[in-house]
């Protein structure tokens, strides 16, 4: 169990904001942070990895305290031991992939990980590639592969996926979805694309000018029961337009833009800009292998 | 015969006053780039000064502190056994005073441009602060840490102003080529002027390309 209770002041565009925190995170669980840019996700992961300081509050993992104002306990990132992978991923621009990896590694510990998580992000061939040679995606992958040399217990990943293709984008929550899975961790990631998160976190953290608005199950949180549908997809609301009776919606899934007929009911509560679930229930959708 | 003494010794004191100044620097430009202190504007002008001051200035302070009739020379001088004016040891930390700004201030900004994420990320794998300077920034620095040492290198050949004040004219010891050349040009030796002139231009004109080419990128094929 994470337990996590700070306070901190910051200086944001918009004038001074609070940013208060107070709130478990179960050990195992894929949480997602989710809020509008500014909210404080990443000085949420900044204080967790110790490198920004809160200005009161406290931090215990699995009973041992990282951080606690009171008693003056204030753990350096160094003796956290957490898996981070930043939004621009800090690959050591001097090092080869591997040599990034094995920087990684604490002296005298088994170096056979290393091959092994090479591996996992296949990164065999690019191994002795400079970073700055590889592309986005390549790149993350490293950064993902380095977080995990040290087998931290916690991974937290800064909107690790948002300057990434849709393509590689899918590529890559399967790779952090299989390294949640094998090295047991308990992964906290900052997202605000919906159907990234729904597709990847069990439990989303909701935050709105720093503060929590809402915590819980991903499908609760975004108000989608397991709804027995025959299909369904999330998207964006694109545009809106009044015919008649009856509302034509432009959705925007994954790249594409797809049209949707929407009665009166659904239509007039919508505005640009929500995300969306369409679904289907009464009829099979047909699927037919193109190519 | 061209007397060779004044260019070896201008080389040796350009060496050791930049082999000094590099490890002096480091620190120096790392703390300069990521300190929050107060102190911090005195200190970087102290180090500036050197640029804007003139050398005799400098020279004429340092002849003063480290004469054996004050205190502070006194001390030097019965406890250390230093005696640091018109010597080659007075010179060296002259030098080094004066070309610091040359070594310090592309170091500090190769640090401060650097992405404060490389440095977070070096801490967060474990690595103390020792070791991320020497494994991560320092390699990502490589031209600035270049241009450093080149300029202070190049910056201490052209001295004169400082050595003519604290380190007077002793041949072999404080002679060096900058003082020859008045020297002999004072002797009406124009020949051995400008052969000395002739050598240090050309020297440092070759230093300097070097490192605009390196840093431009056009020796790039042959260093990794």
């Amino acid at each position: 169990m994470i337990e996590l209770a700070f306070q901190k002041k910051l200086i944001s565009a918009t004038g001074e904001m609070l940013l208060s925190v107070e709130t478990t995170i179960k050990e195992g669980s894929l949480v997602t942070l989710y809020g509008k840019s500014g909210a404080g996700k990443t000085t949420i992961l900044r204080i967790l990895g110790g490198l920004t300081q809160p200005d009161s509050g406290k931090i215990s993992i699995h009973d041992s305290v990282w951080l606690d104002t009171s008693k003056k306990i204030n753990l350096k990132p160094q003796k956290r031991k957490v898996g981070f992978v930043f939004q621009d991923y800090a690959l050591f621009p001097n090092m080869t992939v591997k040599e990034n990896l094995e920087f990684a590694l604490i002296k005298g510990e088994d170096n056979s990980i290393i091959n092994h998580l090479i591996e996992m992000v296949e990164l065999g061939e690019l191994q002795h590639r400079y970073p700055l040679t590889l592309s986005g995606g390549q790149q993350q992958r490293v950064a993902l592969a380095r977080a995990l040399v040290q087998k931290p217990k916690i991974l937290m990943l800064d909107e690790p996926l948002s300057a990434l293709e849709e393509e590689i984008r899918y590529k890559l929550q399967q790779y952090i979805l299989t390294v949640h899975k094998e090295f047991g961790l308990t992964t906290i990631l900052i997202s605000h694309d919906i159907s990234e998160v729904l597709r990847m976190s069990d439990t989303v953290i909701e935050l709105e000018n720093g503060k929590i608005i809402k915590q819980g199950p991903t499908n609760q949180i975004f108000n989608y029961k397991d709804l027995s549908a025959k299909f369904q997809l999330t998207g964006t609301l694109i545009q809106i337009i009044k015919q008649d009776f009856i509302y034509i919606l432009s959705v925007q899934i994954g790249k594409d833009l797809v049209k949707i007929v929407a009665d009166e009911s659904e239509g007039e509560n919508l505005v640009i800009g929500d995300k969306i679930l369409v679904s289907a229930k009464a009829f099979n959708p047909i699927i037919q292998k193109i190519g | 015969m061209l007397d060779w003494q004044p260019l070896i010794l201008t080389f040796k004191l350009a060496l050791i006053t930049t082999l000094l100044l590099f490890f002096i620097a480091i620190p120096l430009a790392y703390w300069m780039a990521f300190t929050k202190s107060k102190l911090k504007p005195v200190i970087e002008t102290l180090v500036s000064m050197p640029l804007v001051l003139p050398p005799t200035v400098l020279g004429f302070y340092l002849l003063i502190a480290f004469s054996p009739s004050n205190a502070f020379g006194n001390w030097l001088n019965e406890w250390l056994g230093l005696r640091l004016i018109f010597s080659f040891e007075g010179l060296l930390l002259a030098s080094i005073l004066y070309s610091l700004p040359f070594m310090v201030h592309p170091i500090q900004s190769g640090f401060s441009n650097l992405p404060k994420s490389l440095k977070e990320m070096s801490y967060i794998l474990g690595k103390s602060r020792t070791s991320t300077i020497i494994k991560v920034l320092l390699p990502n620095i490589k031209p600035s840490l270049l241009t450093g040492i080149v300029l202070a290198f190049a910056h201490t050949i052209g001295e004169f102003g400082v050595v003519l004040m604290i380190g007077g004219n002793i041949p072999g010891k404080t002679k060096v080529a900058s003082i020859a050349i008045y020297d002999e040009v004072e002797a009406l030796n124009y020949g051995a002027a400008n052969t000395y002139s002739f050598i240090l231009f050309a020297l440092t004109f070759t230093i300097l390309l070097i490192v605009y080419l390196f840093n431009n990128g056009y020796l790039k094929q042959f260093h990794k």
